[in-house]
């Protein structure tokens, strides 16, 4: 029995000690060395415009209107809810699924002027894991433009530039897959209007 | 399966063997509780001053006995101190967002969740938990419950290492010098790279965005959308641990598929790596115990087999896609991209799928749910197997142990001789412990997965019909036992019924494994040392790693190969020959 309390006060001192040094001087440490080193990154890569916060770069955003690029379907919250992220988690048989899949394949044809048995971009048509997600891959960027060349009367071979200039390519050649990053190019189009 | 996928697989594996003997040096001397290290000069005074608080020594030595029972005192502790602080976080400071208190089965089911290092959440982080509960609640448990994990290997390594010895070490020191001389350093630096890559660290209320183009949403209900709410927090200080403790955790709801959580392909890469790290590493660590280096690497290549196989399959799977979205006009060549993120494609979704429960990690990049049948089917079945592939941290090594004293075993019966592990005799005793071990998981598994397909309770939080409603129950049941974490994160789980199930699931998952692993070491710590004969069965080799690999695979296809039929297997070729759909 007194092996008992001792080992209770020992594991209640272990927990309160070891709750100081791992819980608060920890984290703390890291808020000091992130906010002294990365401020812009430690306070959630932030976009500001005329001295408003208008989003994140690495948080997606929805888009509707025509002369937009569009972001992938989210199912976050209402779409593109940044306070309650997720994924729609449906499998792969789920009539739900397929369902809201043709939907879109067929939505995406008609505003992209594409044939109606042209193959769409797997991005373009299913939800992200985080419905967040900031970036379309480059081919669906590509298959998007004329519709934002002709619905702000610009030439398709800007918007494509446009493109370029926003996708970015495997982190150091290797890691991850080529991506355009759809806010900061739909804000890089809004700035040339 | 691009070229581009390859290079990846052989930057990560080829760094994962190259780390394995750096740390797996510096392991042995922080595990020694009289082992110098060149953190000493720092390190050291806090190290004398927590002993000096708890009244204990450095060479204080424990049996199997109150090593067990100072493990699960502190557990006990721990547990209800972050109980009591989900309970309260709405009086507690650091809730820029006002959240109120978790109701009493949540913050059970959380507070066992992070104690047993499983990390299972029934709650999306930004919607649910204070800054305050996140950072103190959790996170303390993803330093402490992976040093248990580490300090349970380390006795079992000490049994094996040791003969005529009646003590494995003591649980407090070990507890300390985990936290300080391993997982604090790596934390950091990992956690101040990650916020370098964009993963936030702030503690100021939520950010509020003005959209550029404010439009209205028709799905799932009109909703007029101007502005973005951008959830904040303390963030790479708990993603720096989640990952080398295999905890898993998420701060937010959408765990490392999060743009915040896991920002660019580069930060994702070191966080697999960061998972495999300690656990690869405690290999080495054996074969410099038990003097037999060569053991270590065997035990080594016998789980890199097991990842590649895994890996080949789920990547595979997932590059082919899902024929029934072909058919409706989406591009075969994306792959299965639903719950995926594009930063991340299909391998690095399929290679994070398989390293996070390979380890009993549980941190997920993409949604296993939405996962092809197949894709699936290595993430549960990895699961299943023990999570023994590199494992969690400690909790792999034991786990890889256990089947390791049955190899010998069923080699020893085979060949007609006693059998004998790195100069221990295998008894009967220690095999009963190891069967233990193993039969308790799987009756935790099978059990509360039966129990929930024949109740209302059970059935109530599908997402999905068919054999992945199936898939989604007995996933929550394996994740739990295993102490893993990942989901199948269609199945609502935060209800009280299955609240409290699963908590159950974990406790057994951890506590009745660790108490079988301690006595075992206890055990095998008492005996002789033999001298190495003709006779004895070398534990190293080609032969004792397909005899390993092949003792894992059969355990585990023996107990699952029913159930997984009628989940992922059955909806595997109803995707591809029917035109069936639920």
């Amino acid at each position: 029995m007194k092996d008992i309390i001792k080992e209770l006060r020992t594991a209640g001192l272990a927990t309160f000690f070891l709750a100081i040094i791992l819980c608060c001087l920890y984290p703390l440490c890291v808020w000091g060395l992130g906010q002294l080193l990365y401020p812009h990154q430690a306070d959630g890569s932030l976009l500001t415009e005329a001295g408003a916060v208008v989003g994140s770069s690495l948080i997606g955003q929805g888009f509707i209107g025509q002369e937009y690029f569009h972001p992938r379907p989210s199912a976050a919250g209402a779409g593109y809810d940044a306070a309650a992220s997720g994924g729609s988690n449906l499998g792969p048989l789920s009539k739900k699924l397929l369902d809201m899949a043709a939907q879109r394949v067929a939505a995406y044809r008609h505003e992209n002027g594409l044939a109606r048995d042209a193959l769409v971009p797997a991005d373009a048509v299913t939800a992200s894991g985080s419905g967040l997600d900031p970036h379309i891959s480059l081919q669906n960027a590509l298959l998007q433009a004329p519709r934002i060349a002709q619905a702000r009367n610009i030439s398709l071979e800007s918007v494509r530039k446009k493109i370029q200039e926003h996708s970015e390519g495997r982190d150091l050649l290797v890691f991850g897959e080529p991506r355009v990053n759809v806010l900061m190019l739909n804000m890089s189009l809004n700035r040339t209007r | 399966m691009d070229m581009y996928g390859w290079i990846q697989l052989a930057l990560f594996a080829g760094l994962l063997l190259a780390l394995t003997k750096p740390l797996g040096v510096y392991l042995a001397s922080v595990l020694d509780a009289g082992g110098k290290t060149f953190l000493d000069p720092v390190l050291q005074p806090c190290e004398k001053l927590l002993y000096r608080l708890f009244s204990i020594k450095s060479q204080d030595e424990q049996n199997w006995q109150q090593y067990a029972v100072s493990l699960s005192v502190f557990s006990l502790v721990s547990l209800l101190f972050s109980y009591a602080v989900l309970r309260l976080q709405h009086v507690l400071p650091l809730n820029p967002q006002g959240f109120g208190p978790v109701s009493p089965d949540l913050a059970f089911n959380t507070a066992v969740s992070f104690t047993t290092n499983t990390n299972w959440q029934s709650y999306g982080g930004e919607s649910t938990l204070s800054y305050f509960s996140q950072m103190v609640g959790l996170t303390l448990h993803n330093f402490v419950s992976a040093a248990a994990g580490i300090a349970v290997a380390t006795a079992l390594v000490r049994g094996l290492s040791r003969h005529s010895a009646r003590t494995i070490g003591c649980f407090w020191v070990d507890l300390v010098r985990i936290n300080l001389y391993l997982l604090l350093p790596l934390s950091l630096i990992l956690a101040v790279f990650l916020v370098s890559q964009g993963v936030v660290q702030n503690f100021k209320p939520y950010a509020a965005a003005k959209l550029l183009e404010p439009h209205t949403a028709v799905a799932p209900a009109i909703t007029n959308i101007a502005t973005q709410t951008i959830a904040q927090g303390p963030m790479a200080s708990q993603v720096a641990i989640k990952m080398l403790g295999t905890n898993g955790g998420g701060f937010m709801n959408a765990n490392a598929a999060h743009p915040y959580e896991n920002p660019t392909p580069l930060a994702n890469f070191l966080q697999m790596l960061a998972i495999f790290l300690i656990p690869s590493s405690l290999t080495y660590y054996l074969g410099r115990m038990v003097k037999n280096q060569r053991h270590g690497w065997a035990v080594w290549a016998a789980m890199l087999l097991l990842f590649l196989a895994g890996l080949t399959v789920c990547w595979q799977a997932e590059s082919a896609g899902n024929p029934r979205m072909h058919a409706l006009g989406v591009n075969p060549l994306g792959g299965n991209m639903e719950g995926k993120e594009v930063r991340f494609g299909i391998f690095n979704s399929a290679l994070f799928a398989t390293v996070t429960t390979d380890a009993s990690c549980g941190a997920v990049n993409a949604m296993h749910d939405s996962f092809t049948p197949l894709g699936g089917l290595i993430p549960l079945l990895n699961i299943q197997l023990g999570e023994v592939v590199f494992g969690g941290v400690g909790a792999g090594l034991y786990g890889m142990l256990v089947f390791v004293v049955l190899t010998v075993f069923l080699a020893g019966l085979m060949v007609g001789r006693t059998p004998e592990y790195v100069g221990k005799k295998i008894e009967a005793y220690d095999v009963k412990m190891s069967a233990l071990a193993i039969l308790i998981l799987i009756l935790s598994i099978l059990g509360f997965t039966a129990w929930a397909v024949v109740s209302n309770w059970g059935l109530a939080g599908l997402n999905n019909q068919g054999p992945h409603g199936l898939s989604e129950i007995i996933y929550a049941y394996s994740s739990a036992t295993g102490n893993n974490g990942s989901a199948f994160a269609g199945l609502t789980t935060n209800t009280p019924w299955l609240n409290t199930t699963l908590a159950f699931a974990m406790l057994f998952g951890r506590f009745f494994m660790i108490v079988p692993i301690l006595a075992l070491a206890g055990n095998l710590a008492k005996k002789k040392l033999l001298p190495q004969s003709e006779g004895s069965f070398p534990v190293t080799g080609l032969t004792f790693v397909v005899l390993l690999v092949g003792t894992i695979l059969i355990v585990g296809a023996l107990t699952f190969v029913p159930v997984l039929s009628l989940g992922p297997v059955v909806e595997h070729f109803l995707m591809t020959k029917s035109a069936v759909v639920f």
